[in-house]
């Protein structure tokens, strides 16, 4: 019994599948995609630019259906928001109307709930944050702004965490910050995480596995094991085994966009000439 | 509303719609901010300038004060007369402010509504745009014929002028929808209800603003024109009824009194914008 549970995934995607219907036609952008995400696991999902990470990002959010095949949270079929689930998005997504710690205390305004005020304190000056409680985002800088963004999403304890590209808006030295931050809060929370990147370095960095979808519709074309002990310093994202590992991912997405290139230019022959 | 949308997080703000408006928030963020003394000087310096010009223009050509008067004969008559003038005021405030809330309600309701049903705002935007080209004044002998000379058909044409400028603006506002925002809510759980409250009216209020701040000055205009039609009190009537009795500076001391109230409204709006929605600019 006890064994089972433990080995029960957190989130269990299957054959999740996604066909958004626009005014030139239906547009297939999940194929049949499936995934486990172990508790406390970190797992990152790469691919190049609109392959559908955003789409398989919201379906496990519980933010849009499916077409095809459910995604599955502790077992029990996702079919709405899930308080469970924390959101953190590109960009930080404060409301500009309001301040930081009001931007905070949001999702608890929403669920019309008291905020854990000791927890969230802690959060907050775990990430920096402590005395700009009054500031709106506009005072702030991309990466307060993104801080300020993780609190809110872990202020409720969600025990998954969603990240869509985070932190591709910041600067290279801000993001590394990011990253190790995420890390230290996932040392201590242990919260499962899945995390969209276009940064192959930062998935490697904060992953157990790397995801590769795709170009769209997007499918699960693979995915890398991320071996290195943590916490993972310096020395480690140095050496050759993540610099392989790295080309590898790299590779894996270059080669799929480039077949697919391929394909395109065979295409104009095939295709009649247009007469007027 | 199409809540499975992905969002654009980035620039694409779709419907954002600030161009649509007929002035956007610039008006509060480009206005008159707190100035330095040297600007301060200057303005004071072409006043005096502008208005001791007229004075002795008008004094050097011996100019008939019932063609022009000077402006310390209007000053005079603003001070000595103010009393004989302020009732007026009263009488013209009281349509502005009952015809200002009942169009301003209204055109705010419709907005909201009519922006969350994409079809029926496509229907009904003609009618609005009529209305807002309309002058309402046209309809004010009509509104004296079936209402009287009382303050009914003047507050019915104020609530009609001041009415659909609110709409439109505020509709500009509503339209402004930004998934990302709204996936934020949702992905709380939140309702319709607590979308609407917590992201989308923030969202429109700087447009609102813009749109209570236009509909309360084309209100005061069309009040004033409502008086100068017929019955027999407000600012308007003062000014029928001074213009015929040839008193020029008590006339154009009714016209700087109505320049004082538009820009005391302007400089609230512009207060209250700075105030509730500088989160914009
Ligand atoms: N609401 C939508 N309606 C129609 N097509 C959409 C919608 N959202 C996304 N798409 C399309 O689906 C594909 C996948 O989008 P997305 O999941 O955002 O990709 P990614 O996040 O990997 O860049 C893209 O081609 C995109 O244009
Ligand atoms: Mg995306």
């Amino acid at each position: 019994m006890t064994g089972l549970g433990s080995t029960m995934p957190k989130l269990r995607v299957r054959g999740a599948t996604k066909v958004y219907e626009t005014r030139s036609g239906d547009l297939l952008a999940l194929d049949r995609c499936s995934l486990d995400v172990m508790p406390g696991e970190i797992v990152s999902i790469v691919g190049p630019s609109g392959c559908g990470k955003t789409t398989l990002l919201w379906s496990m959010s519980g933010l849009h259906g499916l077409t095809g095949g459910e995604v599955l949270l502790d077992g029990k079929a996702i079919t709405g928001p899930n308080p469970a689930i924390g959101m953190v998005f590109q960009e930080a997504n404060l409301l500009p109307w309001r301040n930081l710690d009001s931007n905070i205390h949001f999702p608890f305004e929403i669920k019309r709930e008291k905020p854990d005020r000791e927890w969230i304190a802690s959060l907050v000056s775990r990430v920096g944050l402590d005395g700009f409680g009054g500031r709106f985002p506009r005072e702030l800088s991309g990466g307060m702004q993104q801080r300020a963004a993780l609190v809110r999403a872990l202020s409720f304890k969600p025990s998954v965490l969603l990240m869509d590209e985070p932190f591709g808006a910041l600067d290279s030295f801000t993001r590394e910050e990011m990253n190790h931050l995420v890390e230290e809060i996932w040392m201590d929370t242990r919260t499962t995480i899945v995390l969209i990147t276009h940064s192959i370095e930062e998935a490697i960095f904060l992953s157990d596995r790397v995801v590769v979808l795709s170009p769209r519709p997007g499918r699960v074309a693979n995915i890398y094991e991320v071996p290195f002990p943590r916490p993972r310093s310096m020395e480690i994202m140095a050496t050759k085994e993540v610099f392989d590992l790295q080309n590898a991912i790299k590779r894996e997405i270059v080669g799929e966009q480039k077949s697919r290139y391929a394909a395109l230019q065979a295409l104009p022959d095939a295709i009649p000439a247009p007469t007027h | 509303m199409s809540d499975d949308a992905i969002p654009e997080f980035s620039s694409a703000k779709s419907g954002d719609g600030s161009e649509v408006g007929i002035t956007n928030l610039s008006a509060f963020s480009s206005g008159p901010g707190i100035k330095s003394a040297r600007e301060v000087l200057a303005i004071i310096l072409v006043a005096i300038i502008v208005i001791g010009g007229a004075e002795f223009l008008i004094r050097f050509f011996n100019v008939p004060a019932y063609v022009l008067p000077t402006p310390s004969a209007v000053a005079m008559a603003f001070v000595t007369d103010f009393h004989l003038i302020l009732p007026h005021l009263g009488y013209t405030l009281v349509e502005l402010l009952s015809g200002f809330a009942i169009g301003a309600v209204i055109g705010l309701v419709m907005a909201a509504v009519i922006t969350q049903f994409p079809f029926v705002e496509k229907v009904v935007t003609p009618y609005i745009l009529l209305l807002v080209t309309t002058p309402m004044l046209a309809l004010v002998p009509l509104l004296i014929l079936r209402f009287g000379f009382g303050y009914t058909p003047r507050i019915i044409a104020v609530a009609l002028a001041a009415g659909p400028m609110v709409m439109i603006n505020a509709a500009t506002g509503f339209r402004r929808v930004d998934r990302g925002k709204i996936a934020l809510a949702r992905s709380y759980g939140a309702s319709t209800l607590q979308i609407f409250w917590k992201i989308r009216a923030p969202m429109a209020l700087p447009m609102i603003l813009v749109g209570l701040m236009i509909g309360s000055i084309f209100g005061l205009l069309t009040a004033v024109g409502a008086e100068m039609v017929g019955g027999g009190f407000g600012l308007g009537n003062r000014l029928t009824s001074y213009s015929s009795m040839i008193q020029m500076p008590q006339f154009f001391a009714v016209v700087l009194l109505l320049s004082i109230l538009g820009i005391l409204i302007y400089v609230l709006f512009f207060w209250i914008g700075k105030k509730w929605a500088s989160w914009e600019a």
